[in-house]
């Protein structure tokens, strides 16, 4: 009698909570495959005209399409729509992170300076040539953009210790650093000639045209490497959103995983926009998205960011290239057009309290 | 488990916060820690917890907290913290089975599970389990947090005023499941309170606090006299001993008060 009843709560219990969980399976799956499309989608845009069946005919086995078709698929548009799908899936998990890690709905590495100062790393590196690597001009842009925001990183890492690695500190350290690099990234704009400035201006946009396998391989691998590190703490990160008391209460060491996380992102977010440029707006919506449709069960929470940053930034780039036939408009600028909308309806569609 | 406090003493800075307490906590047993606000007793549960590292020592069964690694401490010992942060996008399942963080893996085994449904049941929540955190009323979310608590299956169980946001039938049916869990599971229960006369109603010992020091402690009949409350609280009281032994206090004036009162009273009269 007891034992069937044991049986029959643990059935109850079980139900209870796939009945949760099922819905955040089905969601996961769902954004996985839009990004498969959106990916195929990207590819096939283009001022070539390409069909569906035929990018993917080209993509599953190159040796055997058109050479042209090889060309336009495998050296132009795919590492391109990858590293789309990467750079989106990189900034959310690293916005999603820092929300987190800082219990800050507005945190991004845009909203914290990791964005500014990548950007005044390529615009040193623009401006005067200067670089923390000499003699690397192909990756000078690149390789200054990413020292710069890890340096960024690492001085709210520094500032935030001296004052006991509170989310307070490391918000306010971030913004003094984003004022501080916006500030010389206007001076290098002043004091850049005009072909310079321009450059400066245009990297700055954001594109994804830059894209090489090389990068794409870079950005991919760092990604495939620190997704799982962060996920490793998923039970303890998803603790710490119910406040930094009651996750120490749970025996956990509140202020390394704090540092911890922090530096994984860090190495995520500059490894992102050093290769792209600024796009601001993923980092900061990809994570409320994945918050609106899973909650904030980091198992689920952490995919569903990088997928929804990688489908936006997906979308973004094919919009890029449909805005004006034969051109590719900035697409850090179309980011913000496809995806404010797009967060802004789901803002007033849902009813649930989201922060 | 037993708990033995020695001589404990911590300070933030310089300042000291707790002088040299001395406490026995006994299995099965609760004890209700009282005192005005601010004077410590919430730096004393996060030193039991630890959370804070106090000097002078907390034995556990007689073995030195110090000695308990990490983990077994997080499994024996449970904190429920007066703060709640219920801005988390979890439902009220999700933020329970996070008490069981120790034993947590990727896939969730069926023993959590089958623990967290219990706890809802018992505490009579079962029917939130499917609703957000930030959807619930406070006294709601309070009762999240004690389920967060129990289903830890502590061995010392810490409340800091966990009936503070809760109405009067929520407060009288989480301390009558606190007394019942204490007492079934042999839980040693320490539990910061406000109200008095709850305190008095449910607690098997009293420790009465006072500047940062155990200023009395013992039976609640012994240790709630009209004195110590005039004393500690600043407030004149009658106290009432009912048939079964359990003291009810009526609180009647602020000494402070009435000495202002009085003051003032004599003045006009000179004047």
């Amino acid at each position: 009698m007891f034992v069937c009843d044991g049986k029959e709560k643990e059935l109850k219990a079980k139900e209870l909570y796939e009945g949760i969980t099922w819905r955040k399976y089905v969601l996961l799956i769902s954004l996985a495959v839009t990004c498969v499309l959106t990916l195929i989608i990207d590819v096939t845009t283009g001022p070539a005209r390409l069909s569906i069946s035929e990018v993917f005919f080209t993509i599953i086995s190159p040796d055997h399409s058109d050479p042209a078709t090889q060309v336009i698929v495998w050296v132009i548009r795919l590492p391109i729509a990858l590293m789309a799908i990467s750079v989106g899936a990189a900034l959310a998990i690293a916005g999603a992170e820092m929300q987190t890690i800082l219990d800050n709905p507005l945190a991004s590495p845009y909203t914290l300076g990791v964005s500014a100062g990548a950007g005044f790393g390529a615009a040193l590196a623009l401006v005067l040539g200067v670089g923390v690597i000499p003699h690397a001009a192909t990756i000078l842009v690149p390789v200054n953009a990413f020292f710069f925001s890890t340096l960024t990183c690492l001085l709210i890492f520094s500032i935030s210790k001296i004052r006991g690695v509170s989310a307070e500190t490391m918000v306010l350290a971030g913004i003094a650093l984003l004022f501080l690099f916006n500030s010389l990234l206007a001076l290098l704009e002043y004091l850049a000639s005009e072909e310079e400035l321009q450059a400066v201006v245009f990297w700055l946009f954001g594109s994804l045209q830059r894209t090489t396998w090389p990068k794409l391989g870079v950005a991919a691998a760092i990604l495939l490497v620190i997704t799982p590190l962060i996920l490793r703490d998923a039970w303890k990160l998803t603790a710490l959103r119910l406040g930094d008391e009651k996750a120490r209460s749970l025996g956990i060491n509140v202020e390394k995983l704090r540092l911890k996380t922090f530096m994984w992102i860090s190495i995520l977010a500059a490894s992102a926009v050093c290769f792209v440029g600024t796009i601001g707006f993923i980092g900061l919506v990809g994570p409320h998205i994945a918050r609106m449709l899973v909650g904030e069960d980091q198992r689920y929470f952490l995919p569903v960011s990088a997928f929804a940053g990688a489908v936006l930034l997906s979308a973004a780039s094919t919009g890029s290239k449909l805005i004006i036939p034969g051109a590719i408009f900035p697409i850090g600028i179309i980011t913000s057009f496809i995806g404010v909308p797009f967060f802004l309806s789901l803002i007033l569609l849902k009813r649930r309290r989201l922060w | 488990m037993r708990l033995e406090i020695e001589d404990l003493r911590f300070g933030y800075g310089s300042e000291p916060v707790l002088k040299n307490i001395e406490i026995l906590a006994l299995p099965g047993e609760i004890t209700a820690v009282i005192g005005p606000n601010a004077v410590g007793k919430t730096t004393l549960l996060k030193c039991i917890a630890g959370i804070l590292k106090p000097e002078g020592s907390v034995l556990l069964d007689g073995k030195d907290m110090n000695k308990f690694k990490k983990e077994e401490i997080t499994k024996y010992v449970s904190y429920l913290p007066q703060e709640s942060s219920a801005r988390a996008v979890l439902t009220v399942f999700e933020a329970v089975l996070l008490g069981r963080l120790h034993s947590l893996s990727w896939r969730v085994n069926d023993e959590a599970l089958t623990l967290v449904s219990e706890v809802l049941e018992d505490l009579e929540i079962d029917d939130l389990a499917s609703r957000y955190l930030n959807e619930l009323s406070g006294g709601q979310k309070q009762m999240v947090s004690i389920a967060q608590s129990l289903v830890r299956e502590p061995k010392i169980l810490l409340l800091d005023e966990p009936t503070s946001s809760l109405d009067l039938q929520h407060q009288l049916e989480v301390l009558d499941l606190i007394r019942d869990v204490t007492v079934e599971r042999g839980i040693t229960t320490l539990i910061a309170l406000h109200d008095l006369n709850l305190a008095a109603r449910y607690a098997d010992e009293f420790v009465v606090m006072h500047n940062g020091a155990v200023h009395a402690s013992g039976k609640p009949a012994s240790v709630l006299t009209p004195e110590t409350v005039r004393y500690i609280y600043g407030v004149n009281a009658t106290v009432y001993v009912d048939g079964n032994g359990i003291p009810q206090i009526t609180p009647i004036s602020s000494v402070r008060r009435e000495t202002r009162a009085n003051r003032s009273n004599k003045e006009s009269k000179i004047s």
